[in-house]
């Protein structure tokens, strides 16, 4: 077992669930309640990670957050540090590769709530923050954790996008499914194979704990 | 208007046709009636903030709410409004007190608890504080929201088809307690409903609305038997509606004369009306009288009007009845009678039959 690889990761997909948790929660409802010019086209954007073959979407990665490109130069001027091959640049790939997995979810247990919820909860005095936290959250709470565990899971197991934007760096950029591709190739069958059952059961408990949860959402009618 | 009371006006083109005024006083209960798509919902909302019209001003008490030309938007949280939804909307996670609570913002949280329990008790809930939504009944469910609506100790109560989600014999108990609950709160209340009867039940005043304009408003009894159009006499539910001209004045009689398709009626003296003028007018079926066949009396001397009976519908204990004039096959009279009268009467589709239009019943209306 390649820890130092698991624990990257693992830092990883934590990382990438804290930077979307807020953002998705903020598209989701976004999406879910406003219409405005080009929606389609919007949510169209944020499922292509859904459909591009990851090597697709990393070439592009790679292209825009290279040393030459303006996005990558603007980040070196900020933080001294380049995005390509790099724990940083994984994670913005990380974030962006995920989006349709922490939005999506969310989109989905926002529309659930009816319009007149969210205008009682106004009709009390709560403003639109209190609403949130003390009316949307909690009813649309198995969609957060849905959307969370699918990024965290998601992220364990990418592969096309992290080889092409990280490369294989020890400890920088060599997570645990780039990890099992190197043990692959040097013949070393029985670690691959302890790192690939692991994602295995990580992954069907993760699916399985979310298709749970919305199972309950839907037996609460809610 | 006095100072607790309430004053609107809005007009607005999108997304539905608005043009209205409708005041209110303190302790007043206001219904808006109408069919679907005349904007009573609209104006609910709109008094609420939770829509913007292009135009127009509210009023509640001393505060503006809403003045566009000044530019004054209170939100919604801001308001002080009760708001009870057509399908209640309470908060599905919450507790029938937790969701009272949540609207008790403005007290100190030492508080809120137990105002919360007493509004609960004042609609007959205790005992149920701990119950979710998703355990309580229909008619329970409605409670907690008027329970929640009111805890903001609102200035103006908005109840929006409070009782269309509850069967008959709960919308009777809840009407009834409404009652009783508007004695103990002095604002001004605006119902929206369907329901005539709970309009003309509950109500001190009535707005008539149609596509987004107030077509005549007044007290219950006055609309109903004096409605103002042949529109507004059809949104009340009445089927004799027809067309006649203004035959005669008789002021030393005290009454007037229609010409109806050939049959002359007399009323009571209306002078609004020019002689040879084409008016609408109205009865209401109470004003029908039948004429007994086993025992004629004076007054089948009133206005008697002679047809055939071609519709007879049995509807539990009464009897919907439509009459074809004799004088005029085109016109048809209806009315219901109790189940016995139709039967001493041997009336069946085909048999003929004899009313009177009793004159105080007879309502003129501008012709449209």
């Amino acid at each position: 077992m390649d820890i130092t690889a698991l624990t990257l990761s693992l830092k990883l997909a934590f990382w990438t669930c804290l930077i979307l948790l807020p953002l998705a929660v903020f598209v989701g409802r976004l999406l879910a309640w406003q219409h405005f010019p080009g929606k389609a086209w919007v949510e169209a954007i944020i499922a292509l990670p859904l459909v591009l073959p990851p090597t697709v979407l990393g070439f592009y990665l790679l292209i825009g957050m290279g040393a030459n490109s303006s996005f990558g130069q603007f980040y070196h001027s900020l933080t001294g540090n380049h995005l390509v091959f790099t724990f940083d640049g994984l994670l913005l790939a990380s974030v962006i590769f995920n989006l349709p997995f922490a939005i999506q979810p969310m989109q989905r247990a926002f529309e659930a709530i009816p319009t007149n919820i969210r205008e009682a909860a106004w009709c009390c005095g709560l403003s639109k923050l209190e609403s949130l936290q003390r009316i949307e959250l909690p009813l649309a709470w198995p969609g957060v954790v849905s959307a969370l565990a699918l990024t965290f899971a998601h992220t364990l197991g990418e592969f096309g996008v992290v080889l092409m934007v990280g490369g294989n760096i020890e400890g920088e950029t060599k997570t645990i499914a780039i990890s099992i591709y190197d043990r692959v190739q040097a013949f070393d069958n029985h670690t691959a194979g302890i790192m690939s059952a692991f994602l295995l059961l990580f992954s069907l408990v993760t699916i399985g704990l979310v298709y749970r949860l919305t199972y309950r959402r839907r037996r609460h009618g809610r | 208007m006095d100072d607790s009371g309430f004053k609107l006006r809005l007009k607005q083109q999108q997304p539905i046709p608005l043009d209205v005024e409708i005041e209110c006083r303190a302790g007043e209960l206001l219904a808006l009636v109408g069919p679907s798509g005349a904007g009573k919902s609209t104006i609910l909302r709109t008094i609420a903030g939770l829509h913007r019209p292009d135009a127009g001003s509210i009023q509640c008490g001393q505060a503006v709410w809403l003045d566009r030309q000044s530019n004054i938007d209170v939100p919604v949280q801001s308001r002080r409004i009760g708001f009870v939804f057509q399908d209640y909307a309470l908060f599905p996670h919450l507790t029938a007190q937790q969701n009272v609570i949540i609207a008790l913002g403005h007290l100190d949280s030492n508080r809120r608890h137990e105002r919360a329990s007493q509004l609960l008790e004042q609609v007959n809930l205790k005992g149920l504080e701990n119950r979710l939504p998703e355990n309580l009944s229909g008619g329970q469910r409605q409670r907690v929201a008027l329970a929640r609506a009111l805890a903001r100790d609102p200035e103006v109560l908005l109840l929006d088809e409070p009782f269309s989600a509850v069967d008959q014999v709960t919308r009777r108990k809840l009407q009834q307690e409404l009652v009783v609950l508007r004695r103990a709160i002095q604002i001004p209340i605006l119902l929206v409903t369907h329901d005539l009867d709970e309009a003309a039940m509950l109500a001190d005043r009535l707005y008539v609305l149609h596509k987004g304009q107030t077509l005549q408003n007044g007290k219950p009894g006055e609309v109903m038997r004096q409605p103002n159009s042949a529109l507004v006499a059809r949104l009340m539910g009445h089927s004799n509606i027809f067309s006649a001209v203004v035959e005669a004045h008789d002021s030393a009689q005290g009454v007037s004369r229609i010409d109806w398709g050939g049959i002359s009626l007399e009323l009571e003296l209306n002078e609004a009306f020019a002689v040879g003028s084409m008016i609408d007018w109205v009865i209401h079926p109470a004003h029908i009288i039948m004429h007994r066949r086993d025992r004629p009396s004076l007054g089948e001397r009133e206005n008697p009007v002679h047809g055939v009976v071609r519709e007879f519908l049995e509807l539990g204990e009464t009897v919907a009845i439509s009459l074809e004039l004799e004088a005029n096959q085109a016109i048809y009279l209806k009315f219901t009678l109790s189940r016995h009268s139709a039967t001493r009467n041997g009336l069946a589709v085909g048999v003929a039959a004899s009313v009177s239009l009793l004159a105080e019943g007879i309502h003129l209306m501008p012709k449209q």
